[in-house]
């Protein structure tokens, strides 16, 4: 149990090529902290440094109040559980979770118990003897976790433990592993490209892009406030409206229509944000109004989307599933004037 | 596994129809196809193997398949001759002196080398294995020399050896391994690249030292390419005639089976008929090797490591 700093830490692999950039991040003790962001944003590597598996160009990592920039990955007290599982092929189930004991040199006796209640945990104790191939893919998941278990050790990494599952699995597993985490009591470091997963699982999330940090937060402080365009973007399903708006005093204008901004800004070009739920078929005085001609309508039974044009501009609205309209149509929606974003038009950063 | 869950063009496609009628005829071709090459391929073995049974007189004048059509004439008198006078017993515990060691050691120095090349981090390393797999192309007629003058220069033969109380066959074994040694580590190297590195990072990070990854991971993984290698190099050793009788053709009581036989017929002008019956002989031992280690060749030992 520890808290896991990094400190200005820098992975360059060659004089240009540096894949994470000054990456600052406080992960709490017992924290479950989600990182996020597309492939090849970073992330992986972030916490293949933490693991000991690459080392660290600049700056530094600190698990607890120890630096362990210098320190081999078996001293470093942490477990992973990779994206393959990596499971030992030739190897048992109970081997492959005693092998890390082995390596400590811990009496055969104290193994067996860990092991023992690591499979019970996991609902693995009638596939002890088994190999790793007779086993679902489901199973070889419990496996590598239970792997990481025994060890008790301060903090779990997880490299995108859910992608080899199939759906139905993933959402189980993923509220599985949410319970393991209260249970255990250990810091969790989870990567995934998943925004769901990040949104579902994490106590906060930190979203990566293209090697830098773009935001800290909770789930809904993100999805709420987003720092950025791209936060703004990757956060959320599907994805937030934006759209071009030139912006005096408090009112943004639209190629389709013109709304009122909770706060004045200056004048100038930006980009106005909005998720779809704030585009409904409910107007009143908090909401500005706006004309849609519908392109595709999506019915999803407990939702309705509605994806069409406003003026120049793609937008898609959440409605009430009851609401009848077609592809054709030309419907009027309101725009809840609460939830507006605007972003600025070079630096990208989230103005309200 | 794979064979139950194959499909079965038959139960698809409708009897008689024209697929059917294609896909017949393509199997009958490559049927034909490969139990004719078969047949070529066997033919002078079975030859062989006739003639060892048939008397001296016969194999001069007539061919060997005329041997099916009577009189039957056959005989155990090959067998017999070629017992008697040659010193088998000796020449067949040399051989094995020999193939072990010369097995042996090549392939467990490769196997530390291509961990080495295939997963450690050294400078120079892709230069290094490129110039260690470039040997393969070096003849090993073209060593002889050199090597045999290094060796008595420095009193690796048999002779020297045993005064100094080393086995006989140490020069043998140093040459067999250095001739095996390119092969087996470039064949070696390849396969344990192939090996997913997930498993050497969640090694490490359990705490396994790079021997502990050797012996207890890539070893226990790598049984097929190993049961290969060996059967391979002890297949090699023991059929080879020519290193032998360059590094130590010249004492008889060290030399090989395969040495030995060669020397039966030379000594004995034009017998070809021992020739036959010898031949069968010295097959015995890598047949019995290669049935043993080729249930090895198990397909898939891979599988359950990763997603599946």
């Amino acid at each position: 149990m520890a808290s896991v700093t990094y400190d200005h830490v820098v992975k360059r692999y060659t004089a240009d090529v540096t894949v994470v950039k000054d990456f600052n991040v406080e992960i709490k003790d017992k924290e479950f902290m989600v990182l996020v962001g597309p492939s090849g944003c970073g992330k992986s590597t972030a916490l293949r440094m933490l693991a000991g598996l690459e080392a660290i160009t600049e700056g530094q990592i600190r698990i607890g109040d120890r630096v362990v920039n210098n320190v081999a990955a078996k001293d470093r007290d942490i477990a992973m559980v990779f994206q393959s599982y990596a499971l030992y092929p030739h190897m048992s189930v109970y081997d492959n979770m005693a092998f890390p004991l082995q390596m400590q040199h811990m009496p055969k006796a104290d193994i067996d118990k860990r092991v023992k209640n690591a499979s019970r945990i996991l609902g693995l104790d009638n596939f002890l003897k088994r190999k790793p191939r007779a086993l679902s893919g489901g199973q070889r998941q419990r496996v590598a976790l239970g792997r990481a278990i025994v060890r008790s050790p301060k903090v779990f990494l997880l490299d995108e433990p859910l992608s080899n599952l199939d759906a139905k699995l993933r959402g189980q597993t993923r509220i599985e592993l949410q319970k393991l985490h209260r249970d255990l009591e250990t810091t969790f470091i989870y990567v995934t490209h998943d925004q769901v997963e990040a949104m579902t699982m994490g106590d906060r999330i930190a979203i990566m892009n293209a090697g830098i940090l773009q935001q800290v937060g909770t789930p809904g402080d993100i999805y709420d406030h987003p720092a950025n365009l791209f936060v703004a973007g990757f956060i959320g399903s599907p994805t937030m409206n934006f759209v071009p708006v030139t912006t005096s005093d408090s009112t943004a204008k639209a190629s389709g229509f013109e709304v009122k901004l909770p706060k004045s800004v200056p004048a100038g070009k930006g980009t106005l944000g909005f998720r779809p739920e704030s585009v409904t078929d409910r107007i009143s005085d908090q909401t500005g109004a706006l004309e849609m001609k519908v392109d595709v309508v999506e019915r999803l039974g407990s939702d309705q989307f509605l994806y069409g044009q406003v003026g120049g501009d793609t937008v898609t609205a959440r409605v009430d599933p009851k609401m009848k309209v077609e592809p054709g149509d030309t419907v009027r929606l309101g725009l809840d004037t609460r939830t507006l974003h605007l972003f600025d038009a070079q630096t990208e950063q989230a103005l309200i | 596994m794979s064979v139950a869950t194959a499909a079965r063009p038959e139960s698809t496609a409708a009897v008689w129809s024209p697929q059917w009628i294609a896909q017949r005829f393509s199997r009958v071709i490559l049927h034909v196809a490969v139990i004719g090459l078969t047949i070529v391929w066997i033919v002078p073995t079975v030859g062989l193997l006739v003639s060892s049974f048939r008397p001296a007189v016969a194999i001069l004048n007539t061919g060997w398949w005329t041997a099916f059509s009577p009189p039957f004439q056959f005989t155990l008198q090959n067998y017999r001759d070629m017992l008697d006078q040659s010193n088998l017993g000796t020449a067949i515990f040399n051989s094995f002196m020999v193939s072990i060691p010369s097995t042996v050691i090549p392939v467990a120095v490769a196997a530390f080398a291509a961990y080495a090349f295939a997963w450690m981090k050294f400078p120079a390393r892709d230069w290094i294995f490129l110039a260690f797999v470039g040997l393969l192309a070096v003849p090993l007629q073209l060593t002889f020399v050199p090597v045999l003058s290094f060796f008595v220069q420095h009193g690796i033969v048999p002779d020297k050896l045993t005064e100094v109380g080393l086995p006989p066959w140490l020069g043998l074994w140093l040459a067999h391994a250095g001739y095996g040694l390119p092969f087996s580590t470039y064949l070696l190297a390849n396969f344990f690249r192939a090996l997913p590195s997930d498993l050497f990072e969640s090694a490490e990070i359990d705490g396994a030292g790079t021997l502990t990854v050797f012996f207890r991971i890539i070893l226990p993984l790598s049984v097929p390419a190993l049961a290969s290698l060996i059967i391979f190099q002890f297949l090699w050793v023991w059929n080879d005639v020519l290193v032998a009788l360059i590094y130590v053709g010249g004492s008889p009581d060290v030399a090989p089976l395969t040495v030995n036989l060669a020397d039966l017929t030379n000594s004995l002008g034009q017998n070809y008929q021992l020739l036959t019956s010898a031949a069968f002989f010295s097959m015995v031992i890598p047949i019995v090797v290669f049935l043993s280690l080729q249930r090895y060749f198990v397909r898939g030992i891979l599988a359950g490591s990763v997603k599946g």
